[in-house]
């Protein structure tokens, strides 16, 4: 399910009518207004990208990275092929925004991207889909054969010189091949694996070229700002967290499903809207960003506003946006044994501390979880995540030791319990 | 220049330094393990995390580049902090089952857990376990070891040239394995045990027969290909357990060919010889050296007195030392004859030039060259490390071409390849002077007939890569050296060297190649044609390492007296009279002058086995039986210093003396292109257990290009029946799309292949 409230990305979308996706209605609703305005009345390079930094639009992604700012890294004058790709490898526990992107709204993602190339003179791009939503990659290939139909897309872009080739790649399904470099390395044939940095894709990228790397939502709230203005974008939201931002709701809520809002939109507001508590249950906790952002108390998210800044403050973030609410029923452990398992699972093995920690990790959550718990495992899973954290190549091992960092500080009370009495605090578990 | 400091110490690095350059170039040693100085940067293992001032957490040494004013703290709180939590991590699945591990004594997480380990494990869960893999007869595994440094996927798709081995699997559940059901078959992959940091790869043959610390070390030179590989070679008991790269980057850099590295088996092998043998009645009786050695110089003199002192001849391979073949010349000269030969693969002895043949410059400098033309050489089999060096030139820039009888995959980029018969190789050459020829406006070359000449687009290609390039080589191999139109082709070449303004240069076919030419061991030619009356083999079995074994065993077979100087039984056992057990390398000091021209003295690394004495001894003795003057040597250093005779560069050269007039010719019919396999290259390797076990070591096969195949009427995998001249042989039928029409390619030297004649020659093939 999900709901337009205010914003960018779905503005005009209409859910119920199965052919809104398609072109005509994406021109209908004032789609490629901003690609035309840019072809036709001579838009710089250096004003897009000026129009985006005005916008202070953040990645989309979960790093929340200023774009406008991103995209003045590429060396436009790069003599040779450069590229942009678009990250749709959505795999984050929670998180399902961008599938709804392609299929709802596959046009505003692809006007999007072509304004990036020619912001960034790059004529190719590529749109890596993650490879478990294979329908959506199919909508997307539909959208691109569209847009290439009516002359947004390929050569000779309205009949200027500006050419601009887009492909769709579809992954298979694993969590890494999200991080962007691992992305690349999967895009180019590779195993999926990410590089170490330096050299940033910015200068060494896609088969060795300088190549700009955007998620799907980010690109997809490009043509607004271009169409309306960067400050029209950044007024939307609140200072430093511009514009409006999709909210993917799970967990123990009565309508789950996508929010556009404004960023800085009170949690509770945002609760209220999904329908409050399923079964009128007691909030206990919320994941306010996926699945590797620390869990936050109810008491401290209540008194929070979905945007970036007021989450970091609370000790956890905003992610990519995948807020997962847990209501009084929920165990702990058991929650962060599943959070933990991810990761394990998911860990591509190639350096060190994440191959063997997040294995490490799992088990000893799995053994309180199961009643073997011993009253030093709280300070070993600390001190294994310290040992984790900030020794590996990519954010992953970070993102496998925050959830168990959060959890233990929050909610310590409950694992002791689990490892005095062998079972949990909350009933039924 | 930047300018850093680490752990307080100033220092000045070139830009584009990492910090781990950077400390390496003032000896501080930073803990590491993927790291390895000749192969991509990986950064997995982390145990080279360094702290790095301004930066909040701590970065891999290997992988972070060295910027102005940077100050890094090796042994900082917080790099150490780092460094042991990696450790951790390592060990909590490792097996720590060093003492039945072969690693055990020089294993990199063993020496590291020292200094970084703790002495219990945090770890209380079960560990992993990883099935192992067979990746052939060389290396083993125990993958429950491996800690995934990743450095054995890296050696084989950089440095071998083809990802033989690669890491499926995700997490804990990545494995390093080869392609399913295939083994590691590069002919130098055995440097991945040394690359191994754990026990995770280690060395078949050497699988538990002693530990490391029990072993010594001692220096050698590899006898096998021209390069001159320097070895450490391992030793417990006066036996030969293990071969070891010792490092010279300017021959082998820190690699050997597995060749080099396995071929010491041999040393052991039950055919070994430890007692001299004669012949009485048709039966072998054990004699004592001072008999033994009286019925040969007896026997010698009196076939020379009778028959004079051409029925004698002297018979040895280029991969004796300087010293025996200085000995075996100087012998033979007092005897009276000229009739030493080395050269016993080659077809064509009609080629003179005003010097010993060799690289034409140094091995290094050959790589460092703009653009290098391969002629006739089956480069990774022929010489396994240089076509490893080639392969890393090309990834700098290098421009490599071949002119070859195959199409054989250099597993780099070629910038052009002629494929041609193996009788039409000069005419290969010539189609390249041609295209050089038009591309520079030169109307004729002297002394070279291009009527009729044809320039192909791969001609013009290899003549474009040449053009406009400083330094360009053009280097003759194996299969070159071993065309019954050598002379010719050596002279086409020499032409074109001249047009293009390449080096010429010529691929020592083994470890001595250049020193037997320097000693004049060389030059009489095929001393087989016309049958002698008595034959003095020196570690030569003439089955095996003469281009026409046929001929060459009849010849020796029907001479009155054959005595053999043999590390081994078997073959000499066949058709000797006498045999002197003499002492392989391993065991005897001596010198080998490697392609470059450069003389690599060893000395014995073991005492030699029995009654076997080393044949530079034997020949003193024998010069001194036979009373002939300046034979009082008392050290091989002395007979070293002699048959070197001082500056030896001065005679190096692949001139000329005469200039030869080139024309090109026709040639029709079906063709054989002999080569002898890797592992069938010189006694060492054929009694190689391991080596023999190879893919490479594989059973001989003859193989055609489809055309061929069908207009034989031959089937893949089938049987078919090759005659030449008075033999015949019956092999497998494979495929080899790479010849050209008419080529049927059949391994020479080979036991299956025994009866055949020459390399390159006519041959009547049918189905079997």
């Amino acid at each position: 399910m999900t709901v337009y409230v205010k914003g960018v990305v779905f503005e005009g979308v209409d859910f119920d009518d199965p052919n809104s996706w398609k072109l005509d209605a994406y021109v209908a609703r004032g789609g490629y207004a901003a690609l035309k305005k840019i072809l036709q009345t001579g838009m710089t390079q250096d004003e897009i990208i000026a129009e985006m930094k005005a916008s202070s639009l953040r990645g989309r992604g979960g790093a929340g990275f200023p774009t406008g700012l991103k995209w003045s890294f590429m060396p436009r004058n790069f003599p040779g092929q450069k590229y942009l790709v678009c990250n749709t490898d959505e795999g984050e526990p929670g998180t399902f925004k961008d599938l709804d992107i392609i299929v709802n709204n596959p046009h505003a993602l692809i006007e999007g991207m072509i304004i990036g190339g020619f912001a960034m003179g790059i004529t190719v791009g590529y749109n890596y889909i993650h490879g478990e939503v294979f329908e959506a990659y199919e909508r997307f290939e539909a959208a691109l054969e569209e847009a290439r139909a009516a002359g947004f897309l390929g050569d000779n872009i309205l009949g200027t010189d500006f050419c601009f080739q887009l492909h769709g790649h579809h992954g298979y399904g694993a969590y890494i091949c999200g991080e962007e470099t691992a992305l690349l390395e999967s895009l180019e044939g590779k195993k999926g694996q990410p590089r170490f940095k330096p050299p940033f894709p910015a200068s060494f990228g896609l088969y060795g070229k300088p190549t700009t790397i955007n998620n799907t939502e980010t690109f997809a709230s490009v043509p607004y700002i271009i169409r309306e203005g960067g400050q029209k974008f950044l007024e939307l939201g609140k200072p430093n967290n511009g514009g409006t931002k999709l909210f993917s709701i799970s967990g123990h809520v009565n309508r789950p499903g996508n929010y556009e809002i404004p960023l800085g939109t009170p949690f509770s507001e945002l609760l209220e809207m999904a329908g409050g508590m399923r079964g009128g249950k007691k909030l206990k906790a919320v994941i306010p960003g996926g699945s590797s952002a620390p869990v936050l108390p109810a008491d401290i998210m209540m008194d929070c506003t979905m945007d970036y800044d007021s989450i970091a403050k609370a000790g956890s973030m905003l992610g990519s946006g995948a807020v997962i609410v847990m209501d009084e029923t929920v165990c702990m452990v058991k929650a962060l044994e599943r959070l933990s398992y991810f990761y394990f699972e998911e860990s591509c093995g190639q350096c060190t501390p994440c191959r063997e920690g997040t294995g490490w990790l799992y088990r000893v959550v799995h053994r309180i979880e199961h009643g073997q718990g011993r009253p030093e495992d709280l300070d070993l899973l600390l001190s294994v995540g310290a040992n984790i954290a900030g020794r590996t190549i990519c954010a992953l091992g970070d993102a496998a030791v925050m959830p168990v960092q959060g959890m233990l500080k929050h909610f310590r009370a409950e694992f002791e319990h689990h490892i005095e009495h062998k079972h949990c605090i909350v009933p039924g578990y | 220049m930047l300018e850093i400091e680490i752990d307080g110490k100033k220092l000045t690095v070139p830009g584009g330094s990492t910090v781990m350059d950077a400390a390496n170039s003032v000896g501080v040693h930073i803990p590491h393990f993927c790291y390895h100085k000749k192969l991509s940067i990986a950064a997995n293992c982390r145990m080279c995390l360094v702290q790095v001032e301004k930066a909040p957490k701590p970065l891999p040494a290997c992988a972070t580049p060295v910027t102005d004013g940077m100050k890094v703290y090796t042994h900082s709180d917080m790099a150490v902090k780092a460094q042991k939590g990696v450790m951790e991590f390592l060990l909590i699945n490792h097996p720590l089952d060093c003492p039945i591990c072969d690693q055990g004594g020089e294993c990199q997480l063993q020496d590291l857990a020292v200094g970084y380990g703790q002495s219990a494990s945090r770890y209380e869960e079960e560990k992993r376990v990883v099935p192992n893999k067979n990746l052939g007869p060389l290396i083993s595994t125990d993958m429950t070891r491996c800690i995934h440094c990743s450095r054995c996927v890296r050696f084989t798709e950089e440095i071998a040239g083809f990802q033989e081995l690669g890491m499926p699997g995700r997490g804990e559940h990545t494995e390093v394995m080869s392609f399913i059901g295939k083994t590691v078959s590069s002919e130098i992959s055995g440097n991945v045990i040394d690359l191994c940091p754990v026990g995770a790869l280690t060395s078949k043959p050497f699988r538990y027969s002693a530990r490391t610390w029990e072993l010594s070390r001692r220096k050698s030179v590899s006898p096998h290909d021209g390069l001159g590989a320097n070895l450490v070679v391992q030793v417990k008991d006066h036996r030969v357990k293990r071969v070891l790269p010792l490092e010279n980057e300017a021959i082998n850099e820190c690699w050997l060919a597995d060749r080099d590295r396995f071929s010491y088996e041999a040393l052991n092998s039950e055919e070994r010889l430890t007692r001299p043998l004669i012949k009485q009645g048709g039966v072998w009786q054990e004699a004592d050296w001072q008999t033994a050695l009286e019925y040969v110089a007896n026997g010698l003199k009196d076939i020379v007195d009778a028959h004079g002192a051409n029925s004698i001849a002297g018979v040895a391979t280029e991969h004796a030392t300087l010293e025996e073949l200085y000995l075996l010349k100087q012998l033979f000269a007092g005897l009276g004859s000229q009739n030493v030969e080395t050269r016993l693969r080659a077809a064509d002895h009609g080629l003179k030039t005003v010097g010993a043949t060799w690289l034409g410059q140094s091995i290094a400098d050959l790589a460092a060259s703009d653009a290098v033309l391969v002629i006739g050489s089956t480069l990774r089999k022929e010489q396994p490390l240089l076509a490893q060096r080639l392969r890393q030139a090309v990834k700098k820039g290098m421009k490599l071409s071949a002119l070859n009888p195959h199409a054989d995959d250099l597993l780099t980029t070629l910038a052009g390849q002629i494929v041609v018969r193996p009788d039409r190789m000069v005419e290969g050459v010539l189609s390249l002077i041609k295209a050089v020829a038009e591309a520079k406006n030169i109307a004729a070359v002297s002394q070279i007939d291009l009527a009729g000449v044809e320039v192909t687009d791969a001609a013009r290609a290899i003549a474009a890569s040449f053009d406009g390039k400083e330094k360009t080589a053009i280097v003759l191999g194996n299969i070159a050296q071993q065309n019954p139109r050598y002379a010719e082709l050596h002279a086409a070449a020499a032409a074109l060297a001249e047009l293009t303004g390449a080096t010429l240069g010529v691929l020592g076919t083994a470890a001595n190649s250049v020193g037997a030419q320097l000693v004049g061991a060389t030059g009489a030619g095929n001393v087989f044609a016309e049958p002698k009356k008595a034959y003095v083999l020196l570690n030569t079995e003439v089955e095996f390492d003469v281009a026409d074994s046929l001929q060459a065993l009849r010849a020796v077979q029907g001479a009155a007296m054959v005595v053999a100087l043999s590390s081994f039984g078997s073959c000499a056992l066949e058709h000797a009279d006498v045999i002197l057990p003499v002492s392989p390398f391993s065991e005897t000091s001596g010198t080998f002058v490697n392609m470059e021209g450069k003389a690599q003295s060893f000395n014995g690394v073991v005492r030699p086995l029995g009654e076997t004495r080393p044949a530079w001894k034997v020949f003193r003795v024998l010069g001194n039986l036979l009373g002939l003057a300046q034979f009082n040597f008392d050290s091989s250093e002395q007979v070293r210093d002699i048959a070197l005779n001082g500056d030896v560069a001065a005679r190096l050269s692949n001139a000329l003396v005469t200039p030869l007039t080139i024309k090109p010719q026709a040639a029709t019919g079906v063709v054989r292109l002999g080569e002898v396999p890797i592992y069938q290259a010189d006694m060492l390797t054929r009694r190689a257990p391991a080596l023999q076990a190879t893919v490479d070591g594989a059973a001989a096969e003859l193989k055609a290009n489809g055309v061929t195949l069908a207009r034989l009427g031959l089937t893949i995998g089938g049987k078919a029946v090759i005659r030449q001249g008075q033999g015949d042989a019956q092999l497998v039928v494979a495929l080899d799309a790479g010849l050209a029409d008419d080529v049927v390619r059949v391994p020479a030297n080979h036991p299956l292949t025994r009866a055949l004649g020459a390399f390159v020659g006519p041959v009547e093939v049918t189905q079997a």
